[in-house]
């Protein structure tokens, strides 16, 4: 069971979320939209990175097909929210237990450069199976979704609130799944594999289930993301959406679910900041991460937690004071 | 013999190689069940890589695994876990930033179909944590459940690899030097716990320790070289000149 300071935290934090919006300028919230919209992609790579320690490089990829799912179906077919969602999330899923049957006959380094592979394939077909994806072009004109709500989702507020509404089904599902027995299992094989086969563990099958999880809810973010940009392009498949998705997971706190929605939002903040002084993105990027690795391996999160206990640890042991 | 029950373990003409190396050469072994036996031999006799045969980790190069008498040999660690196989580690391999008690569910749980719910949160199976009390209070770790595995005196994480073994209940248990690294006091107690162990419960214990060795095990196999050179009741193989030579008279 979760401590109950971290219980607070995500109480205090979630309250926050649902209640400052409509004080926010309207910048501020399409930023807090998007840092919401790329949590989701990142706690689902925390599951595979953080959980089960698979190193996964090429996680755009399912945002990738959500996101195209929707352009396709919306522009093309003039398809409703709830079908869209379905299909959207549905080919993520399938693209995922595809792709899981070849990135999990390899481990460490290797599963990275397969799963940066995979990855590479999606961002291919974006750019080049133009009758569907339009090319370099993208898809443009995706409408908002229209759920028969007397607020339309084309104003940043209740498209706001929608995008919350995902984050927080995404953050429900992973969160639950991470405390089950199959989720610890998951945790058991990142700390050592082969004892988890010994003791009875299809290692396998738990890595594939918890991949084709990871990739189902990366589609999530992805028809969200279509619909929040009205636009779809290879852009949002490339390499470097994928490293960013693994930055945020690193700079959030692996294995925390919530850290790397705290990183995701860092790092969108980030990006436009800085993009209104220079073009060299990835050389802050870049720097950002190799901070990470010297200054805060655990992240946000840990960063965090470190404080608090050494807090707690001052305050509790006056004794060893004295004995120093 | 017309014996009913099959032996726990046979091993027919099993054989490894890495390369030019035959880590394990033609090796011949019947384990009857209930059986305790000791597996000796000086550093590199292939201790070790039969064991990860035996639990699957490794394809044989040749031969034939027998687990109560049903043909293992092509079967994945996992599959033969489920036959009531279970293993220790010489190189101590727990879940070390996991808790003793988590450590010791994961053992619990993976033998049942509850490793595979994910809509249930794991502290909602208590009679899993009850299994995980009782398996941590029989080798000892009771009061160490919240203590992560890391922080363990490696004497408690030595405890703690018997314990992951023991909680599936098996009727196979490989020990892989149980006492490596212990001192001689943690080592007395480590053999204290390995005899008080279920009879019912098949043991194959590797020791480099003569003495525990003899202790635990009536039986003894000696390996040397990939090979069994002897084979028999402790003073047998004791007096064996051919063991003398290679292996006790080169200490």
């Amino acid at each position: 069971m979760p401590p109950r300071s971290r219980l607070i935290g995500l109480g205090a934090l979630l309250l926050l979320l649902v209640i400052s919006p409509p004080f926010l300028s309207s910048y501020l919230l399409t930023l807090l939209t998007q840092a919401l919209i790329y949590g989701i992609l990142a706690m689902s790579l925390d599951l595979l990175l953080g959980y089960t320690g698979l190193p996964s490089l090429g996680h755009a990829a399912y945002l990738g097909v959500g996101a195209y799912s929707v352009g396709v179906l919306t522009t093309r077919y003039g398809a409703g929210f709830w079908f869209t969602l379905a299909v959207g999330v549905l080919v993520a899923m399938v693209v995922a237990a595809v792709f899981g049957l070849v990135a999990l006959r390899a481990t460490g380094v290797y599963f990275l450069m397969i799963t940066l592979a995979l990855g590479m394939v999606i961002w291919g077909l974006a750019h080049r199976w133009v009758s569907m994806t339009q090319g370099d072009n993208g898809i443009s004109r995706i409408p908002r979704p229209d759920l028969g709500l007397p607020w339309s989702l084309a104003n940043p507020l209740p498209f706001y609130y929608f995008a919350l509404g995902g984050f927080l089904l995404a953050l429900w599902i992973l969160w639950v799944i991470v405390q089950s027995p199959f989720g610890q299992s998951l945790v058991g094989i990142r700390e050592s594999e082969s004892r988890m086969r010994t003791l009875g563990y299809d290692v396998w099958l738990h890595k594939y289930i918890g991949f084709v999880i990871a990739g189902t809810i990366g589609g999530l973010a992805g028809v969200l993301w279509a619909y929040y940009n009205g636009f779809v392009s290879p852009a949002d498949v490339e390499l470097a959406t994928s490293v960013e998705a693994l930055l945020m997971v690193a700079l959030g706190g692996r294995a925390t679910l919530l850290g790397p929605a705290v990183g995701a939002a860092a790092i969108v903040f980030l990006k436009n900041l800085v993009s209104v002084y220079t073009h060299r993105w990835l050389l802050i990027l870049g720097a950002v991460y190799i901070g990470t690795i010297v200054y805060a391996p655990e992240g946000i999160a840990g960063a965090v937690s470190e404080l608090q206990s050494k807090r707690g640890g001052r305050a509790g042991r006056p004794q060893a004071k004295a004995e120093a | 013999m017309t014996d009913p029950t099959p032996p726990a373990l046979s091993l027919s003409d099993l054989s490894k190689t890495f390369g030019g190396l035959r880590a394990v050469d033609g090796v011949m072994l019947q384990v009857e069940a209930g059986e305790r036996r000791a597996i000796i031999g000086p550093n590199g006799a292939g201790k070790t890589t039969l064991f990860n045969l035996i639990s699957g980790e490794l394809p044989p190069t040749e031969g034939r695994i027998t687990l109560f008498g049903r043909d293992v040999t092509r079967l994945p660690p996992h599959r033969r876990a489920a036959r009531g196989l279970a293993r220790t580690y010489q190189i101590t391999n727990l879940f070390p930033r996991l808790t003793v008690l988590e450590n010791c569910l994961l053992a619990v749980q993976a033998l049942t179909s509850v490793k595979l719910h994910l809509h249930r949160a794991l502290h909602r199976y208590p009679a899993l944590f009850e299994r995980a009390r009782a398996v941590l209070e029989a080798v000892g770790l009771t009061g160490k459940e919240g203590e992560t595995v890391r922080n363990l005196s490696h004497g408690e994480q030595r405890q703690l690899e018997i314990a992951l073994a023991l909680a599936g209940a098996p009727r196979l248990l490989l020990l892989d030097e149980p006492t490596a690294g212990l001192s001689p006091g943690e080592s007395h107690l480590m053999t204290t716990l390995l005899k008080r162990l279920d009879p019912s419960i098949t043991i194959l214990v590797i020791e480099h320790d003569m003495d525990v060795a003899f202790e635990l095990a009536k039986r003894v196999t000696v390996l040397h070289f990939g090979k069994v050179i002897a084979d028999g009741l402790g003073e047998e193989v004791k007096a064996n000149p051919l063991v003398q030579e290679i292996y006790l008279g080169a200490q």
